[in-house]
């Protein structure tokens, strides 16, 4: 009963306190807001730009390779079906299977690539593409350097021919060079010797591709595609030709097998690797494996941000304390009196340090609150303005925020309370 | 006698006290006895002493030498928690300034002495300051209440504990005539009661309406004067 009733009036006290001597109170919540504001704003941002940036990442490229085991030079397409099954599709931004051949186009061989080209447009939105990409089937694109060595501008119309089918993919180029996606980048554990890029195997140099030849063998297939675009990428797609997957299919009239599928995935370099893991141990049949260029300049880019921003949140929280600690001696020392008047009347001093700590406490835990609350919009007009996306409130973000703001205004009352509750009652009766 | 050499009789001794503050003695061997029910007025000009008295008595300051017996107590011995206890169990404050606690009303004012003291009861605080005429102020905060209502509040909050002795340094210093009866009034209620007052004041009307008058110069008693 007399605990309930004292347990009552203290916490009368102290809502009166907070609740009656507003323009204080103001004044002490927004200093600790302010710093919650900057420091949630900060951490949802930082929280927050893995995600975003492994998004804006992905518009280099794909950043995984699914290739054939060691040994292989093909696998069966419907193996895809097994590794996607692997991936988070919310983190999938798309994937492209690829199958090699070589090609004869004005009596030159060239490196042609049967793929899904909607799916290459999604993943590598860095393509540029004079004309249109293909829209129906029998239309191809060129890479601007075989274009520019034939003449070929968008419309034209082209033969290409490809060597009868022997056993499996071309064994000109796929058989032997099989492991490449058009990208530019080499995965992890991508051995060049084994997988030569398609740079190395298009053009005419090529000492495995048939030599050029006047006439049409007998075996020799054929069919005629409209180039619908011109593909610039300033690499090695710049000596390719791209078709869809079927088309190549039906020229070469084998079917159900690719040498490579591309990945463009939100996941960072580590999250990549872990999960190319996965899939190689899961299906032995194929190899997969990160791109190493981008996978480690993601992860650069990412560590260099975050640490930017630990060592910004690390000054705010500095700063932050140093502004709470001033603002709390200042509310402190104006009610010195009120603390020389509680221990005249038989308060002892840990009584007194209850009560404007428990003060403390709860400004803190209102400033966290309010600083949670402006920090997200801060985030949110950060992201929308820098990403073009909205930041997800991160409630354990908000919890620690809380707990960080009331603890700084804990802590930052401490020393002015402890030394103010010391003080000599009698200045109150000398009015000092 | 009890066992610090007290009669039963006698609230308040000091024998021999003195204080100083680095070279300046703000009293000299002072010898005071108050017997319990006695309302005493001390007076003395500015820097005679009269305050340094009150906080030594009221267990806010220590003597430099001598012996300080309340209530049986010997003060001068005492850690500051032990002083703490004293002030909350055995002395009432009145202060010139009041020392409300201006985001209190005037009951919760009257609730902290006693929530330091023992528990809170809004019921007999009411009846605290309807004893002082302030029943229909109890919801008011200090800068809502005049001077007089202010002081009244003050003695409310020192009264609500029944302590067995009450302090009061110029308690009608920032008073106008009418509220200074007032005050006086309800000082004469409490000496009525037994209740034993100690009161410094330059009003010399004030003063004399003690039983007994001292007058402080210098750190000493310099006079004394009994009442009828």
């Amino acid at each position: 009963m007399a605990q309930t009733a004292r347990r009552a009036m203290f916490f009368r006290m102290v809502t009166r306190s907070l609740t009656r001597r507003r323009s204080r109170v103001v004044i002490a919540v927004l200093a600790v807001a302010i710093g919650a504001t900057t420091l949630f704003a900060l951490a949802t941002i930082a929280t927050d730009i893995p995600r975003q940036m492994t998004r804006e990442m992905r518009v280099y490229g794909g950043n995984m390779l699914v290739l054939p085991a060691d040994g292989q030079t093909a696998f069966d397409i419907g193996l895809l079906d097994q590794v996607d099954q692997l991936i988070e599709p919310d983190s999938l931004i798309g994937s492209a299977p690829y199958r090699y051949q070589t090609v004869r186009l004005n009596e030159q061989p060239y490196l042609a690539a049967g793929t899904d080209l909607a799916a290459v447009r999604a993943i590598s939105p860095y393509w540029y593409v004079e004309g249109d990409w293909p829209a129906v089937g029998d239309e191809i694109l060129v890479g601007q350097d075989i274009a520019d060595w034939i003449g070929l501008v968008p419309g034209d119309l082209v033969e290409l021919v490809a060597a009868a089918p022997q056993d499996g993919p071309d064994p000109a180029s796929g058989s032997t060079a099989s492991g490449s996606a058009p990208a530019p980048n080499q995965a992890d554990d991508a051995d060049p010797a084994s997988h030569p890029t398609p740079a190395s195997q298009s053009g005419s140099a090529s000492p495995d591709d048939p030599a050029p030849t006047d006439d049409l063998l007998a075996s020799d297939l054929t069919a005629f595609f409209t180039v619908s675009g011109i593909a610039s990428t300033g690499g090695e797609e710049d000596s390719m030709i791209f078709l869809e997957l079927a088309d190549l299919e039906a020229l070469t009239q084998v079917e159900g097998v690719i040498e490579a599928a591309e990945y463009s995935i939100v996941l960072n370099g580590g999250q990549v690797s872990q999960l190319a893991e996965t899939i190689s141990a899961r299906i032995p049949q194929v190899s997969a494996a990160g791109v190493t260029r981008l996978t480690r300049s993601d992860s650069y880019v990412l560590d260099l941000l975050q640490g930017l921003l630990g060592l910004v949140t690390g000054i705010v929280l500095a700063l932050t304390m140093i502004g709470v600690s001033t603002t709390m001696m200042a509310v402190v020392a104006e009610r010195r009196n009120e603390i020389a008047l509680l221990k005249a009347l038989g308060a002892t001093n840990r009584s007194v340090e209850q009560q404007f700590l428990t003060e403390g406490l709860a400004l803190g835990l209102i400033g966290g609150l309010l600083g949670c609350g402006l920090g997200y919009g801060v985030a949110q007009v950060v992201s929308w303005t820098v990403f073009h996306r909205s930041v997800a409130f991160n409630w354990w973000l908000a919890l620690a925020t809380v707990a960080l703001a009331a603890g700084v205004s804990y802590a930052a009352s401490l020393l002015p309370v402890r030394r103010t509750a010391q003080i000599d009652p009698a200045l109150v009766l000398r009015g000092e | 006698m009890n066992q610090t050499g007290l009669t039963g009789e006698t609230l308040l001794e000091l024998r021999q006290v003195s204080k100083s503050y680095g070279d300046l003695h703000a009293l000299s061997q002072v010898d005071l006895t108050v017997p319990t029910g006695q309302w005493l007025s001390i007076v003395g000009p500015s820097g005679s002493g009269k305050t340094t008295l009150m906080n030594i008595v009221g267990a806010m300051d220590k003597a430099t030498s001598g012996t300080v017996l309340l209530d049986g107590v010997e003060l001068s011995q005492l850690r500051p928690k032990d002083l703490t206890t004293i002030r909350r169990d055995t002395v009432g404050l009145i202060f010139q300034k009041f020392h409300l606690i201006p985001h209190l009303n005037a009951v919760e004012n009257v609730m902290v002495a006693q929530y330091y003291h023992s528990m809170p009861d809004e019921a007999e605080a009411l009846a605290a300051l309807t004893r002082v005429g302030l029943a229909g102020r109890a919801s008011h905060r200090p800068a809502q209440l005049s001077g007089g209502e202010q002081q009244r509040v003050c003695i409310a909050r020192a009264l609500i504990n029944y302590p067995k002795l009450i302090l009061a340094d110029e308690p009608t210093g920032n008073l106008d005539a009418a509220n200074e009866l007032i005050v006086l009034d309800l000082f004469h209620s409490l000496h009525a009661e037994g209740t034993t007052l100690i009161v410094v004041t330059h009003d010399p009307e004030v003063a004399r309406q003690g039983q007994r008058e001292i007058a402080l110069d210098h750190g000493k008693v310099v006079s004394e004067v009994r009442h009828g």
